[in-house]
């Protein structure tokens, strides 16, 4: 077993990609805290469905880098939602759930009619689930995941106690001169990127679960924000870098393994906790 | 020395005015009470106050160099979700971030004060307690170190004693009496307690059909 990972870790592209995939389960656990809390937790899934249907228009198109149509389209539904959830013209959870369900229709309507792809259910089968074998993660996508980790989480730590005070209590935010728009707005930025990011690791059906199982655990083990914040970074890279290595020695698909190992340490911390 | 103004102010929602041609002033020391019947605009005189809701009419002026950031708030007893993780110190801090702008952490100065204003409310050895296992007037105790942290000057207190026990609503009452009276906080407070506001207001706004100013 042993020698059949270091056999596998003798390969560049598979280090990439294990260093990627726990660069971005790390960022999707830092979010999911602040996510989680404003009853948001959906918000992961209904963006990653957003971003299958942008994934398949650019698919339409035969855009040569997805990204380019893909991370504008998911930021702007995301800065809608925060945005509209606040002037409160719209319940959140339903103007989600509307737009998820209608964006995924859509891609895959155009994706059956236009797309020139000799194996379509395999297309839609790999933007929904994720990669079925971790080797076909690029190296512009290790590098990718790279630069974009170091974005979110510098954003992240800047925005930090904004984050905690807003996501705590909004009506004394805003009294007391909070900039609350302006944080929500970075805040979509970096949940949009996370979201685009993680579809790629684990696909659109199971985004929402490497954002939030990691902050579920860690509300269960720690009491302070801080505390649970950090809990969760190292919850989601010890899930992704324990369902990767799993993945590659039983050949299961990666994203689905993740969450698999993710859901495991839920039940294991509810068990030892009560 | 006054450090806000009402003039003519309409309040109300759509098309339906609730509070008509409100004038009064408020003054540094001021221990300043608005009562009424529920639905009388209390709360919404005071979200007003705050920049939260906006009025229909009529001005609201802050004097003498009061910023928008130097009123302090605690408000009605917040909805907070009951797994919301939070430290004691955590909560007492972020009455900081209002007025930091841009800046990203703490100073240490504004840890200081975070642990002064602790010690002043008795509840420094709460620090690291989670906020919510304390009690009802504990957790109180908490917002109220987090609106002083946020400003000494002006502090808006909405029912703060809703919930609690006797001893915890004698307690609260007369910490906002101290800071009021020995350190020259001056305090707008909602209330529904009729004694308490004869025994501590020096001005009484009442609210309702009657609208009257004492």
């Amino acid at each position: 077993m042993m020698s059949e990972l270091s056999l596998y870790f003798s390969y560049p592209f598979v280090r990439y990609a294990f260093i990627c995939g726990v660069l971005i389960s790390m960022c999707a656990a830092l979010l999911g805290v602040t996510l989680v809390l404003r009853r948001y937790s959906f918000m992961g899934d209904g963006l990653s469905h957003v971003a299958f249907g942008a994934l398949a228009v650019s698919a339409v198109l035969s855009v040569t880098n997805d990204l380019l149509i893909v991370i504008p389209v998911t930021m702007i539904t995301a800065i809608l939602l925060l945005g509209l959830t606040e002037k409160k013209k719209i319940k959140g959870d339903s103007a989600l759930a509307m737009m998820s369900v209608s964006a995924v229709a859509v891609g895959y309507i155009l994706l059956n009619v236009f797309s020139t792809s000799a194996n379509i259910s395999g297309d839609v089968c790999s933007s929904l689930f994720g990669s079925t074998s971790i080797l076909t993660l690029t190296k512009q996508d290790a590098v990718f995941a790279f630069v974009m980790t170091v974005v979110v989480g510098v954003l992240f730590v800047l925005i930090y106690n904004k984050v905690f005070t807003i996501t705590f209590d909004r009506n004394f935010s805003k009294a007391t001169g909070v900039n609350v728009g302006l944080a929500n707005l970075i805040l979509s930025v970096i949940i949009s990127i996370v979201v685009v990011m993680s579809m790629r690791l684990v696909g659109a059906l199971l985004t929402s679960a490497v954002i939030i199982f990691p902050a579920l655990c860690s509300m269960r083990l720690f009491s302070s924000f801080r505390n649970v914040t950090i809990s969760s970074v190292v919850i989601g890279m010890i899930s992704s870098a324990f369902g990767i290595v799993l993945s590659i020695l039983l050949s299961t698909p990666v994203g689905a393994t993740i969450v698999v190992v993710d859901l495991l340490i839920y039940i294991a911390v509810t068990v030892i906790k009560k | 020395m006054e450090l806000l103004r009402v003039k003519d102010l309409c309040l109300g929602y759509e098309n339906e005015i609730v509070v008509k041609d409100l004038n009064f002033t408020i003054a540094c020391g001021d221990y300043f009470c608005i009562v009424g019947e529920n639905g009388s605009g209390k709360s919404t005189l005071v979200k007003t106050l705050l920049g939260l809701e906006k009025q229909i009419s009529g001005e609201i002026e802050l004097l003498n160099g009061l910023k928008r950031n130097e009123i302090g708030y605690l408000p009605q007893k917040t909805e907070v979700n009951s797994d919301f993780p939070s430290s004691v110190y955590e909560i007492v801090l972020s009455g900081f971030v209002g007025s930091m702008g841009f800046r990203p952490f703490y100073t240490k100065k504004e840890k200081e004060k975070a642990m002064e204003t602790m010690e002043l409310l008795g509840i420094e050895d709460l620090k690291d307690k989670s906020y919510m296992k304390l009690s009802g007037g504990q957790q109180q105790r908490v917002l109220l170190a987090r609106a002083l942290v946020s400003s000494k000057k002006l502090l808006i207190v909405d029912e703060p004693v809703t919930g609690l026990d006797v001893n915890a609503t004698f307690e609260m009452y007369g910490l906002i009496r101290h800071l009021n009276h020995n350190l020259g906080v001056t305090i707008v407070m909602i209330s529904h307690d009729k004694v308490a506001v004869d025994e501590y207001a020096n001005h009484v706004l009442t609210l309702g059909k009657e609208v009257s100013f004492r």
